[in-house]
């Protein structure tokens, strides 16, 4: 199972509750309190407001493709058995983006604007990481 | 600023895997050569920026610098741009008088990846600013319908003008378009040919002012205008506006220099991955943003051929990534006659453009 000779990621006070969730099978963002919208990375203070006036809420998981590409080099010796793989830049439904992997379908499938929806097949110890595949109608 | 400023001096490096020396023995080269270039000792330098080196303090040491001005810049290659600028703020504040900018760099021979170790975006495999260019140029793809194949002419172009410089790397090694569409893939769609050279090297620029220039050893080259925009917005990731707002804000260095697109005749654009090319081209208005790959199609880059000879002495992509720094010493010995079979003819002006979130160009001409 390879996600689970991932990188760990680097947890911070800022991003804790985040990976918190994932281990639910929640994906949540940081929403500011003032404009309503939502951000990521996690951070002390609304990008749009620099203000700490914001709020944690449930994600959709909904989003669209908005582009991707695929890794031929190998940079993490975890990851060196899924080599060519797939990075995808996912526009989550609350604006925010992810740099995430595509779950349960092929790169040569990918099309950019296809909806895809989050699931949360595995990871490193510890943590489930967010993947993305096709959105159940 | 205007014409206040002027390069006095330049000075590089061979490009290549040297492991007998290390990146304060290239910087140390690069700046002795650039002060012979001027006619300078090193206690006539009274500023120094240094870069890629890894302490000012020990370098300034080893060159016995004691400057009134001293600083070293960060690592990524915008910081060239941004070292010239800081620059020449300080020769025209008058915080110091003739400054040392010394860029050294031993990437290959101590196999500096680009890219792996922890990360936001790690525990997904994204890293490495190549895939965060795949990623755009995937984008761009999508949004203008351009391809893959409309980086060939760039490739192509930039690897020509390494053929007519013996000091580029890839001097006597030309390409084809066929060549650029069926190299390995490294970040698809980025394939090999679209990727710059990883190298050791340093290269040293003496900035002064244009009063103090006139008396050097070498025809001094103005730095006519320079501007600036960043945009930090992109969650650490690729840039969904693939920098076109902040790059367009750039135009303003026409104005500022006084001198219109018309009036230049040659450009130097960071190649670290060739669509940065085309993201530059189209956001300074050289043709309307998605036509870049029309507007490159016919050697339009390439010297001899087409209208805009851009990163005469090969670019990043085939004389070396030297991360902008020979890129404007190109520039420069451009505007000094110095380039032999890859001199532009009646050269009067040349512009830099570097597209990515702190956005430059800068303009260069000839003192008289």
């Amino acid at each position: 199972m390879s996600l689970a000779t991932r990188l760990k990621p680097v947890v911070d006070n800022w991003n804790k509750l985040f990976w918190e969730a994932c281990k639910r099978k929640k994906l949540k963002l940081q929403r500011c309190k003032t404009t309503g919208k939502c951000f990521f990375p996690p951070a002390p203070v609304s990008p749009f407001t620099g203000l700490p006036a914001w709020e944690w809420v449930d994600a959709s998981g909904r989003g669209e493709l908005w582009s991707f590409v695929v890794f031929h080099q190998s940079y993490f010796p975890g990851m060196k058995d899924e080599l060519p793989y797939p990075v995808a830049m996912v526009k989550l439904e609350e604006g925010p983006y992810l740099l995430t992997n595509l779950d349960g379908m092929r790169a040569e499938d990918a099309k950019i604007g296809m909806p895809l929806q989050v699931r949360f097949p595995g990871g490193p110890e510890g943590f489930l990481l967010p993947q993305f595949g096709p959105a159940e109608l | 600023m205007r014409d206040k400023v002027a390069f006095a001096g330049i000075g590089t490096t061979r490009y290549g895997n040297f492991p007998e020396t290390d990146s304060y023995g290239l910087g140390c080269e690069a700046l002795n050569a650039a002060l012979d270039d001027a006619g300078l000792k090193p206690s006539d330098i009274d500023g120094l920026i240094v870069n890629r080196i890894p302490t000012y303090e020990r370098f300034a040491e080893m060159m016995g610098i004691n400057p009134q001005y001293c600083l070293l810049t960060e690592s990524p290659g915008r910081f060239s741009g941004v070292s010239l600028a800081l620059a020449a703020q300080a020769i025209a504040s008058g915080a110091a008088k003739v400054v040392a900018l010394v860029y050294g760099n031993n990437g290959r021979s101590v196999r500096m990846t680009y890219g792996g170790g922890d990360s936001e975006w790690a525990p997904w495999g994204m890293t490495s600013p190549g895939a965060t260019h795949a990623m755009m140029w995937r984008r761009h793809m999508h949004e203008f319908g351009t391809t893959h194949a409309d980086l060939g002419p760039v490739a192509v172009a930039f690897r020509s003008h390494a053929c007519l410089n013996p000091d580029a790397v890839m001097h006597g090694r030309p390409i084809t378009l066929d060549d650029h569409a069926n190299a390995r893939p490294i970040c698809e769609p980025l394939q090999l040919l679209d990727y710059c050279l990883v190298n050791d090297g340093a290269v040293a620029w003496i900035m002064t002012t244009a009063e103090r220039a006139k008396d050097m050893k070498r025809p001094p080259v103005l730095l006519s205008g320079y501007a600036r925009q960043d945009a930090f917005h992109y969650g650490s990731g690729p840039a969904d506006d693939l920098w076109y707002p902040n790059l367009s804000a750039c135009r303003s260095v026409y104005e500022r220099a006084g001198i219109g697109r018309d009036d230049i005749q040659g450009l130097g654009i960071y190649d670290n991955f060739s669509p940065t090319v085309l993201f530059s081209l189209e956001a300074m208005g050289f043709c309307k943003q998605g036509e870049a790959g029309d507007f490159v199609r016919d050697g339009t880059l390439q010297l001899g051929k087409g209208r805009w000879p851009t990163n005469t002495s090969g670019g990043h992509l085939s004389d070396s990534y030297m991360q902008g720094w020979n890129i404007i010493a190109e520039c420069v010995r451009q505007l000094r006659d110095d380039c032999g079979a890859r001199q532009i003819p009646n050269l009067q002006a040349m512009q830099y453009i570097c597209a990515t979130n702190i956005a430059q160009s800068a303009i260069l001409r000839r003192a008289s």
